[in-house]
């Protein structure tokens, strides 16, 4: 009876021992480039003011940009 | 038009923190948070140098790469924005960020008790009607679509804070450089950060040199 009780709890050892690493599965995380997911954002010159033209929005910014070098303003 | 950035001259700025309270005041920021804020570098000795800082519209943003709801775009223009009915609060954008953009107003979020993060829009408002009140109440003023540069930029009283296009930037920038007439010494890290004692021992050393 003893021996019987033995071999069961050696063979449930053994077993256990042997399918271990059978549930094991890659864990290397492979790196996927996000898309963004919110709302869309509209173009900065599509508004009231600049009506669509990019071009023209553009040359208010660089006018603006340009205006901040005080050399080109007292010249 | 290229990419948008702001660049600070730390051998102009005076740490007036007016472009701090210009950003406060025309976006309305929250109590505790700071979009922009003026970091000083050998404070209290003689030669200490101060920058502006504040999101840099990063080329390849960190915070955009970490977000796990994929809430932050970039503009054609190169500004880096985020869509606040997205984001969840969970910080993942101030670890990655080295400059400290991102700031949490503390708030309801799905994650934790920081709230939506705000940071600097380049007064480019976000992904709302353009000049709506919802607009203005998640993300500030939306000056770049008036065709205007960012407040902070725009009310520093040295200029040391310039905004808009790199090109036209780094030209007025490359032009007062050049008008300092410093040779050698025009451009690194003692001309940027350095102390005044210290760049006067740099230029001992060349000398002594030749």
């Amino acid at each position: 009876m003893k021996a019987k009780s033995l071999i069961s709890v050696l063979v449930l050892v053994a077993g256990s021992i042997g399918l271990s690493a059978c549930g094991e599965v890659p864990q290397v995380t492979t790196y996927e480039q996000g898309k963004y997911q919110g709302k869309a954002d509209a173009q900065p010159w599509d508004n009231p003011t600049f009506k669509g033209d990019k071009a023209a929005w553009e040359k208010a910014v660089k006018n603006r940009a340009r205006n901040q070098h005080e050399y080109n303003r007292i010249q | 038009m290229g990419r948008m950035k702001f660049l600070c001259d730390a051998e102009r700025c005076i740490e007036c923190n007016g472009c701090v309270t210009a950003c406060k005041n025309e976006n309305e920021v929250p109590w505790g948070v700071n979009r922009r804020r003026v970091v000083t570098m050998n404070d209290g000795v003689p030669g200490e140098r101060s920058i502006s800082v504040a999101c840099m519209h990063c080329s390849d943003a960190p915070c955009m790469a970490v977000c796990p709801t994929n809430c932050f775009y970039k503009t054609e223009e190169g500004v880096v924005l985020h869509d606040k009915d997205l984001c969840i609060g969970c910080g993942y954008c101030f670890f990655a960020c080295p400059f400290g953009a991102p700031q949490f107003p503390n708030g309801p979020a799905a994650f934790g008790d920081r709230g939506k993060m705000d940071k600097c829009t380049f007064c480019a408002g976000g992904p709302e009607e353009t000049g709506s009140k919802a607009e203005y109440e998640k993300y500030g003023s939306n000056r770049i679509a008036e065709g205007k540069l960012p407040a902070c930029a725009e009310m520093c009283s040295t200029k040391a804070l310039l905004a808009g296009d790199s090109s036209t930037v780094s030209d007025i920038f490359r032009d007062r450089v050049l008008r300092r007439g410093k040779g050698l010494e025009a451009w690194g890290w003692m001309t940027a950060y350095g102390s005044g004692d210290q760049q006067r021992e740099q230029k001992r050393e060349r000398e002594g040199q030749k």
